[in-house]
């Protein structure tokens, strides 16, 4: 692959993210380190949401359900090691990153078959009203659910471990989340590349002429939720276990807002836009945080701005127009 | 037979667009659909496609009635569309435009690209930027990717220079000495007559004549074709 000005910005964007907080870690700041961490992870589940979004042209604004899901697993998983009490089947729960992996990605895949299955026989703002039902459906029953803390969320003691790799250090654990989100965006540019890749950004185009060419518009877009789904699931329990907490508050409509708007900000279906919207969402909601409880008021002016002046996001604004645009 | 199309009528919304088309396209056989504007080719074609399912009669593909499918197990079934207008896909490039459609067969994407080797030299430019004519061969190129038995052209070369209609023309002959079947929209008559071997005419929404190129009179001609 030829080095083009995007490519070079998305390289310095991931050496960015690997360096500054192995350098706070050698400071000995680990504040910076879990703030990295942060952006990895958003980004991370922003990168599922791109593959829908993005490629797929599916305005998701559900996507905090397989957010909240994937954080559920790692809590209610983790819950069960600490207390001992078997969670079904004699299955006792694990505390092994992995495992809880393997659960979140498989509950977030089937939970995005089923409402995938539903949402996409609707478009247009159909589908992001239905896709916000099903996610206020799940975040209300988490609520309810006292067995797992109900609305005031599950605490996760100690966080779950990693084969190899003391998760307790901020910057290990940083290192693990910084591997995973870039295996993930490997998988996205696989993804866009491929006939799969193709023919969903076809559908997106026109559906009708995909049909006409013997492809089902509908069955593409579903393995693109699907998988959409299951990558913003991990990213969930990954989060669970940065924030050592999970509450309804991951599956809640304002968690499906921030990961669109990470997407804007940064660049739709741009392969560096989740990272770069993320970071300067963390970034922003820090600096400004600090100053004002209303810092969002201002990330509302920046997002405008975006939206009115540079369409591409920040991956568009410093690489130009997308190719697919 | 390959396609039977017996006694459609199909309908946009309430109005009645077609009220009786019979049409049939044999193995290996060249049918060109014929007639003025607005007499219904193109929704014929839509309704064979089921993109715009008839409301009463027939349509069988190589033995299978096509009512109940969905527009794109149609097309599975071998009908490769090259809509009217050049519709590819502009937001992709010349080769995913020709991967994303892809499916087993004689036809690959080195034989498409000999077929059309202009095609070959845009490879990575987006579908969108291409010429008139460039868009046409890839969406004749997208239709054969499919690998089709039968492939479908509505209006093959409206619109194009007369140098790139020429480069058409031919690779649709040499499409037809290969042995596929073809129906055909165009009114080049001049280039559409040579080749086809049976002509099927529309006139508001009916098949009012069928029969081969020789028979077509200028009679007929001026009748059913004429301005």
């Amino acid at each position: 692959m030829a080095l083009s000005r995007e490519n070079i910005i998305n390289l310095v964007l991931a050496l960015l993210l690997l360096v500054v907080p192995v350098a706070a870690s050698q400071m000995g700041q680990p504040f910076t380190v879990t703030l990295a961490t942060r952006i990895a992870v958003l980004a991370l589940a922003a990168t599922g949401l791109n593959i829908a979004l993005g490629l797929g042209g599916l305005v998701s604004f559900g996507h905090a359900v397989f957010f909240g899901i994937g954080g559920y697993a790692a809590g209610i998983l983790a819950s069960h090691v600490f207390s001992g009490e078997p969670m079904m089947f004699g299955f006792e729960g694990s505390n092994q990153m992995p495992v809880i992996w393997i659960f979140a990605v498989i509950a977030c895949g089937l939970a995005g078959l089923a409402i995938g299955a539903i949402s996409l026989r609707t478009s247009g703002v159909y589908f992001i009203m239905i896709t916000l039902a099903f996610a206020q459906m799940i975040y209300y029953f988490a609520i309810s659910w006292p067995a797992y803390g109900g609305e005031d969320g599950l605490s996760i003691l100690v966080r779950n471990q990693f084969p190899g790799i003391n998760t307790m250090l901020p910057l290990s654990f940083f290192l693990l989340c910084y591997g995973v989100l870039i295996a993930c965006i490997g998988l996205f540019a696989l993804l866009r590349g491929s006939r799969f890749g193709a023919a969903l950004q076809a559908a997106r185009q026109n559906e009708v002429r995909v049909a006409a060419v013997g492809i089902s518009p509908y069955g593409i877009r579903l393995a693109a939720f699907v998988v959409s789904a299951m990558m913003t699931g991990l990213a969930g329990a990954l989060y669970a276990d940065l924030n050592k907490f999970v509450s309804p508050s991951m599956l809640s409509w304002h968690m499906s807002g921030e990961l669109i708007v990470l997407i804007i900000l940064g660049g739709t279906g741009r392969l560096f836009g989740p990272v770069a919207g993320a970071m300067l969402y963390v970034i922003f909601e820090f600096a400004l945080g600090g100053l004002t409880e209303r810092w969002q008021f201002f990330l509302g002016l920046i997002l405008l701005g975006v939206v009115l002046f540079a369409r591409g996001g920040l991956i568009g604004l410093l690489a130009g127009k997308a190719r697919h645009d | 037979m390959l396609l039977e199309v017996q006694d459609i009528t199909t309908f946009y919304g309430s109005s009645q667009a077609l009220f009786g088309v019979d049409l049939s396209v044999a193995e290996g056989e060249v049918v060109a659909l014929m007639g003025r504007n607005g007499m219904g080719k193109s929704t014929t074609i839509k309704s064979i496609c089921n993109l715009m399912p008839p409301k009463s009669g027939h349509i069988a593909f190589a033995g299978q009635a096509t009512a109940k499918l969905p527009p794109h197990k149609v097309a599975r079934l071998g009908l490769g569309l090259v809509p009217e207008g050049r519709r590819c896909f502009q937001n992709l490039t010349v080769h995913e435009n020709l991967v994303a459609a892809a499916r087993p067969g004689a036809w690959t994407l080195k034989r498409v690209n000999d077929l059309f080797p202009r095609l070959d030299e845009r490879h990575a430019q987006m579908a969108r930027s291409l010429s008139g004519g460039e868009q046409q061969m890839l969406a004749i190129g997208r239709a054969l990717m499919t690998n089709p038995r039968l492939l479908i052209l509505d209006e093959a070369t409206e619109g194009l220079a007369p140098v790139i209609r020429q480069d058409i023309w031919r690779a649709i002959r040499s499409l037809k000495e290969d042995g596929l079947s073809i129906l055909v929209i165009d009114k080049t008559l001049s280039e559409l007559l040579p080749m086809a071997d049976r002509c099927v005419i529309l006139e508001n929404g009916r098949s009012v004549w069928s029969g081969q190129p020789q028979a077509l009179t200028s009679d007929l001609q001026d009748r059913y074709l004429g301005i």
